[in-house]
């Protein structure tokens, strides 16, 4: 090639718009995976009929959705703080050497921790049976970002009300503010315990929370310098909790003078903040991670991301910044963008164990029936709620996945769609059938003999159960109905779905 | 116009047809695939591909004070009023330096008497964590800050994929060797330590949970299960996408499942106790003779957090270590029989040892630095390092001697022949516990 017209490079699309016409059945499926945990044939077929902008906005506005959920009634003094007169009893009998007493002590406080481990248990039933149930699905996913995103694990905290309190801000703010959710974490009990702040002090100020909040929280690495951590630290003195309370401790805060990411003046934990959320960087962070939330893995520095993703990010980043951190304008720009919804984009990212889990009990419409036996699993999996591996959360992507967690994903569908749980867990078998008429239903409203004719039915639930339906697993699952005799009996549909949801294609979304 | 025949996808018809015909089907589990090309080509030269190491996890926090007694320190009784071991019980290693095995552990006496067993004394790391959960990623990442992959983890990375590169599974690293099977861990969830950044290691409890259960609710499933599962990567997907790693990882995991359930299925050349641990270590035997390519192994036994209670010649601890002793002593012996015991290292530490001082319970808190056990015929057999001083104490608890990275870095060089600078990330002068060949 010789001289040649200047390039003219491709525009990146950005956040351009998916045109009116091209949302159908497998662009409102994937909305409703991506932005809420899947949905029923039915539910795909209503928004189908409201088209991209009614079924995004109806997705994000879950407060007009009404939410018939008694409160939960969590014990918040399980792991209440000792009173003085049992304090001034333990250094009595410890003084005395009353060894007995000593041991009385021990033994209650071991009996607390019992009650309160069962409790986070209880807890994260809890939650998952509201992820299952939830008329608001895009409120509940965003919670369960936010829990990956501020990460902070049970294992160190110890108090399954402070994980409930910060479960319950998160809810609050789910759609809301990221400003507000920052502002938020700094007096959060769970976090200022997980991250040691209740040990920092203006002689020995703690930089644990200051440096996380910056590098995993707001900024990520590289955006800030280690003075701003010192400083950072120094601001956030006196931010401590006491019986599942924030505190704010004057007398141990420094209320010196600082400077904070260009920022200077007597700051505090609000000031600091500010400060972050003043900076370029913030906006494109935490695009970033609701890009590979919402769309696709891309690495935290972008290093390898297609000029797609980084424009994308980018328009995300400048949507969030315009709208003063506002989420919704952002994600709203970004469910009804084209880039959402490409070929490429669809169909490969892989399910959280959260997601698999409710996904199967929410689009397939399978009994839940034990949730502790569907928490443990997910535990199998990688991903116990309110335990987080650090505080930087679950990885993600690919992570989850290993020969062993595969066949825990495979067995957890065998057991919601059959109550067959593995020999050796007989406890939990359960036998209540599964009920695929809700699945095929709209297979025959529209096309009623379409229901009895197996390779209509084996395309349809490849369709809707994989977003996809190759040639080698048509065969194999014919193959299967011919086997059991040609007609689409409840239990040969429940076997299609077990092999289906046993397909390697069935863990991505 | 694909006409489905049941049998032409199975894996065991596939398995049949063996590695020739294998290598050349786009349908090859990854790790046989490398097997396959490893036998074309030679492999590093000097490096024996059949060395396994197990390691053997015993959590909780061992007392390492009443494990390896110090019977010829009068302190050592004065701290330990209750729950010290008698100098006429222990069971002598060394009389000179008054060092004992506390009773229980007869299994491991004898084993030290034959020469199989190397007692690393005083391991420990800087400023250590009392937390059970740190301190086990500190012993699992090798790095005090507890981040990072498992050191085993990317000593399987550096020998099979070529360290570093890429995300799991995607094939960029050079043709790997014969040593890719992933660490396997008898434990519910994968320990730390086998996680590499490419290599992600096998864990179950049972092989019974390692399989598909949905061919037990009919029979009439199992064969499409394997037409659907055994696709591999390749033609329904395009390669690198997330579809083809996920065909490729559930073909590796029925292949895995098949050697694994059929290796477990035979029976021990030898009688093993009844504890779970035996029962763990006697299936590391079976898949050592199956001839698995697997080169790490990962075992645990709990319990060890004996804040009240431990006793002393007899009880919890004792019962505990007991348990240990004879679950290793059966494990040689089997491993003897198969005449594989001279590939077969194990490793044994815990997260912390306890503090010197009994406490107001009859127990132990969580302390620092304890003895770790080596066993096989490789081992240089005896003590290494000095017993920790239990006068010079750090706020009452024992100062290391041995980093337990040295430790590592010895097994990493000597025994697994990497480079402990890769593995470790970071350079700890080797211990040299393994006999030069």
């Amino acid at each position: 090639m010789t001289h040649s017209a200047p390039i003219t490079r491709p525009v990146a699309p950005g956040l351009d718009r998916l045109p009116d016409g091209e949302f159908g059945f497998d662009q409102a499926r994937h909305l409703l995976w991506r932005a809420g945990f899947g949905g029923t044939p039915r539910q795909v077929q209503t928004l189908v009929e409201w088209g991209l902008e009614r079924s995004v906005d109806y997705l994000l506005n879950p407060e007009g959705v009404k939410l018939e959920d008694a409160a939960p009634t969590f014990d918040r003094d399980i792991m209440r703080p000792a009173t003085e007169e049992e304090r001034l009893a333990y250094r009595r009998a410890q003084q005395s050497q009353d060894e007995d007493a000593v041991a009385r002590f021990r033994l209650e406080r071991q009996r607390r921790e019992r009650q309160d481990r069962e409790q986070i248990r209880e807890m994260q039933k809890w939650w998952l049976g509201r992820m299952i149930e939830s008329p608001r699905p895009l409120e509940e996913k965003m919670t369960l970002f936010w829990h990956g995103h501020f990460a902070a694990s049970y294992r160190k905290i110890e108090d399954s009300f402070d994980m409930f309190a910060q479960n319950e801000m998160f809810r609050r703010h789910a759609l809301g503010n990221f400003g507000d959710l920052l502002r938020g974490i700094i007096r959060d009990p769970a976090m200022l315990r997980y991250l040691d702040n209740d040990r920092s002090s203006v002689r020995r100020p703690n930089e644990n929370l200051a440096r996380e909040l910056m590098e995993l929280f707001s900024l990520g690495e590289g955006n800030y310098e280690e003075q701003d951590i010192k400083e950072g630290a120094r601001a956030l003195t006196g931010y401590t909790f006491a019986d599942n309370e924030f505190v704010f401790e004057d007398r141990n805060h420094d209320k010196g003078s600082k400077n904070i990411l260009g920022r200077s003046g007597r700051m505090n934990g609000e000031d600091f903040c500010d400060a972050i959320l003043g900076r370029k960087a913030c906006a494109g962070f935490i695009a970033t991670k609701l890009y590979r939330f919402f769309v696709g893995d891309v690495a935290l520095t972008l290093d390898g991301a297609s000029p797609e993703a980084r424009s994308a990010i980018s328009q995300l980043a400048g949507t969030l910044q315009s709208s003063n951190y506002e989420l919704k304008p952002a994600l709203r720009r970004l469910f009804m963008s084209a880039h959402f919804h490409h070929p490429s984009i669809v169909g490969e990212l892989i399910k959280s164990p959260a997601e698999l889990v409710v996904g199967a009990a929410r689009s397939l419409l399978t009994p839940t029936r034990d949730l502790s036996v569907l928490s443990d699993a997910m535990d199998l999996m990688g991903q116990s709620l309110f335990f987080p591996p650090s505080v930087k959360g679950w990885d993600g992507g690919r992570s989850w996945i290993n020969t062993s967690t595969l066949y825990i994903r495979q067995n957890i569908l065998t057991y919601m769609l059959t109550g067959r749980m593995p020999r050796g867990f007989d406890r939990s078998l359960n036998t209540q059938k599964f009920d695929a008429e809700p699945i095929l239903g709209e297979l025959a409203a529209g096309d009623p003999s379409g229901a009895s004719d197996p390779t209509r039915v084996i395309d349809y639930l490849l369709r809707f159960a994989l977003g996809r339906a190759p040639d080698s697993a048509r065969d194999a699952l014919l193959a299967f109905v011919r086997e059991a005799g040609g007609r689409l009996t409840g239990d040969v549909i429940t076997g299609l779905l077990v092999l289906v949801t046993a397909m390697p294609e069935y863990q991505l979304c | 116009m694909a006409q489905y025949d049941p049998q032409a996808f199975t894996r065991r018809a596939f398995l049949g047809r063996g590695m020739v015909l294998a290598s050349a089907s786009l349908a090859v589990p990854s790790f046989l695939q490398r097997s396959a090309f490893a036998m074309a080509q030679p492999g590093t030269p000097g490096v024996d591909d059949n060395r396994v190491l197990v390691v053997v996890q015993l959590s909780g926090g061992n007392d390492g004070l009443n494990t390896v007694v110090p019977f010829g320190d009068a302190t050592y009784y004065r701290v330990r009023a209750g729950i010290g071991i008698a100098e006429n019980a222990a069971l002598k290693l060394d009389a000179d330096q008054g060092l004992g095995l506390h009773p229980s552990l007869a299994g491991l006496k004898e084993m030290y008497d034959e020469g199989l067993l190397g007692v690393v004394q005083g391991v420990g790391y800087p400023n250590p964590n009392r937390s059970h959960f740190v301190s086990m990623d500190i012993w699992h990442t090798a790095d005090t800050d507890a981040t990072g992959e498992g050191w085993l983890g990317r000593y399987i990375d550096h020998q099979c994929c070529g360290y570093g590169k890429g995300e799991s599974g995607t094939p960029d690293g050079p043709a790997p060797d014969a040593n890719s099977m992933p660490g396997i861990a008898l434990m519910r969830t994968a320990p730390l330590a086998l996680e590499g950044v490419k290599s992600k290691p096998i864990a179950f409890e049972t092989p019974e949970l390692f399989r598909w259960t949905g061919e037990d609710v009919h029979e009439s499933l199992a064969a499409p299960y394997e037409a659907l599962t055994g696709r591999g990567g390749g033609q329904d997907a395009s390669e690198g996408s997330n579809a083809d790693f996920l065909l490729r990882t559930a073909l590796d995991a029925q292949v895995s499942s098949d050697l694994i359930r059929k290796a477990v299925a035979t029976r021990p050349l030898v009688e093993y106790p009844r504890s779970e641990l035996a029962q763990q270590l006697s299936m590391v035997a079976s898949m050592i003779r199956a001839g698995l390519k697997t080169r790490v192994y990962y075992v645990s036994h709990g319990g060890f957090d004996t804040h009240a209670g431990q006793g002393g010649a007899q009880g919890n601890h004792a019962r505990l270590l007991q348990t240990y002793a004879e679950a290793m002593r059966a494990f040689y012996r089997d491993l003897k029989a198969q005449e594989n015991d001279t590939r077969v290292l194990t490793m044994s530490f815990s997260e912390f040892g306890r503090r010197v001082a009994q406490n107001a319970s009859g127990g132990t808190d969580h302390g620092t630095a304890a003895p770790m056990f080596l066993a096989g015929p490789m081992v240089r057999a005896g003590i290494h390092g000095e017993h920790p001083s239990l006068k010079n104490l750090d706020d009452g608890d024992l100062k290391f001697g041995i980093d337990f990275r040295s430790v590592y870095a010895g097994i990493t060089r000597d025994w697994l022949q990497a480079d402990p600078k890769v593995v470790l990330k970071g350079t700890f002068s080797p211990l040299r516990v393994i006999k030069k060949a």
